[in-house]
């Protein structure tokens, strides 16, 4: 069933009898062209685009829980391609290009907003950093905008400008960024890869690999054993977990990430601001909730649950520029295991074995890569060559020293 | 968490830093034939397994110790806590 504000109407008007479960709950079929692991937003965007974009046909979306029940369901919902670096730019301003015809590609409202992202300044080399940083964003097509404190103020009054250790100077804006209604993009891309034919298998955990002959061939599932042709790995935190079934170490360590949302307010935050030095962000949910987060809890974790330490820091990293939400009680807090990569930057890549790809490595950036990690990601599985905007995330780049590192850390990945 | 230090006894996991898998000691020979891929997987790859995990824990705000911590990834609890010098002389590291 297509949705329209016409189906609305008919169906407001027949007592809503006549929708239709947005996607299908299929058993496993023994065999299919391309298996993608985890029904997350990677996984299913990547079996839309497959799908839509590239004709294949027989795909399988094998999920262990239920499908966006991971990071897709436990993000900030940010969306923005303010990045620096050749290897990242393209790639993040493609998914946002993406990001705006999402809705109308995929005939779902994903309540896309593009109210504006602003990453606060505190000093004259800051400035300097950022103005390159725009410049970078300008080159590659993006939109960026330097803004002074006079113009901040007067979209946010109540921002504390004058604090003792970071004052703000100003600030870089990308109008284009914003939030999305995150559980929409998993259901949406579900829906729009169901009705193409795709299966999308949930409560199917992958316990094993098949090879044969040095080829992947099918994978061991809780449901049984399923048959593939090709076989994509896009399990974000659980990425060590999967390839360690087939002896793969991964260039990465798994992080639990904490977010916060406050009890509901009457709009109070017009975008999206980000105070790097505080370790501090925060929006506004269209229910009124502030969503905000800030670091890692720093230790490699799967627990989907954080500590203190990190409740206090983010909070008191937001106390510091905006006093004003100290009188906000804090609802709900939760964390999501993160794929945390050597160089911050993700992998959309073959592995050594054939027939296996995988796709990880995306840090917390991986919401807002949603759409161009599915895209790119089914290129390469269909056609088995990169996407142009995703040439540099290949797992060799950390041998032959070819790091994509946005903030030059080195490889200490709780530092991205 | 708390972490229970070998000299000091139970501190609070916040004074610490956090290095990373335990492998860390273990540094490769540069003289071998194989450096270069000894020390890209030394330097890149890890387990990062979810369950028991040998990792170094420098305690920054304290003694200024390394220690290495055996901790449960998936239930965060911690079963054992040795100074990583050691770990580093019981596997015949700095006589």
């Amino acid at each position: 069933m297509r949705y329209s504000g016409f189906q609305v109407i008919k169906q407001a008007l027949t007592g809503h009898k006549g929708w239709t479960p947005a996607w299908r709950d299929p058993d496993p079929q023994p065999h299919y062209d391309i298996v993608i692991i985890g029904g997350g937003g990677h996984g299913l965007a990547t079996a839309y685009y497959l799908a839509k974009e590239f004709g294949q046909k027989r795909i399988a979306v094998l999920e262990k829980g239920w499908i966006g029940g991971g990071n897709v369901g436990r993000n900030t919902t940010i969306i923005r391609s303010n990045y620096l670096l050749d290897g990242n730019e393209p790639f993040y301003e493609f998914s946002l290009k993406l990001w705006e015809g999402l809705e109308q590609d995929f005939n779902y409202n994903a309540m896309i907003s593009q109210r504006g992202i602003l990453n606060l300044i505190h000093s004259d080399a800051q400035r300097d950093a950022f103005i390159r940083r725009g410049n970078a964003m300008i080159l590659n097509g993006a939109d960026a905008e330097m803004l002074t404190t006079e113009q901040i103020k007067a979209r946010y009054p109540y921002l504390n400008t004058n604090d003792a250790r970071f004052p703000i100077k100003g600030g870089l804006a990308q109008h284009r960024g914003g939030t999305v209604r995150h559980d929409a993009v998993a259901w949406g891309y579900a829906r729009g890869a169901d009705s193409r034919g795709v299966d999308i298998i949930q409560n199917c955990e992958v316990t094993g690999f098949k090879q044969e002959n040095g080829r992947v061939v099918g994978v061991e599932t809780s449901r049984g054993y399923i048959g593939a042709g090709k076989v994509g790995c896009a399990v974000a935190g659980s990425s060590s977990r999967l390839m360690s079934k087939i002896d793969m170490q991964l260039p990465m360590e798994s992080h639990v990430l904490q977010a916060f949302v406050s009890e509901g307010l009457k709009p109070v935050m017009p975008g999206v601001v980000t105070f790097g030095a505080g370790h501090f962000y925060c929006s506004q949910s269209d229910k009124g909730g502030l969503v905000f987060g800030g670091d890692l809890d720093g230790y490699n974790s799967y627990a989907q649950r954080g500590n203190l330490p990190v409740v206090e820091d983010v909070c008191e990293g937001g106390m510091a520029i905006f006093p004003a939400f100290g009188r906000a009680r804090l609802l709900r807090m939760w964390g999501g295991i993160m794929d945390m990569s050597m160089d911050g930057s993700p992998i959309i890549d073959r592995t050594h074995i054939d027939g296996l790809y995988f796709n990880g490595g995306w840090c917390y950036g991986g919401f807002k890569a949603t759409p161009a990690s599915g895209f790119c990601f089914a290129h390469l599985l269909a056609r088995d060559e990169p996407h142009p905007t995703a040439t540099a995330y290949r797992f060799n780049r950390f041998e032959t020293g070819h790091m994509i590192d946005e903030k030059g850390m080195g490889n200490q990945p709780n530092l991205h | 968490m708390i972490i229970n230090h070998p000299l000091l006894g139970p501190r609070d996991s916040a004074e610490f830093t956090y290095m990373g898998d335990a492998k860390l000691i273990d540094r490769p020979d540069w003289q071998s034939d194989t450096a270069a891929r000894d020390f890209y997987e030394y330097g890149y790859l890890r387990d990062n397994p979810a369950g028991w995990h040998n990792e170094l824990w420098f305690h920054e705000q304290g003694d200024r110790s390394w220690l290495v911590v055996t901790r449960n990834t998936v239930t965060h609890e911690i079963s054992k806590v040795e100074l990583a010098r050691d770990v580093a002389r019981a596997r015949g590291r700095s006589k």
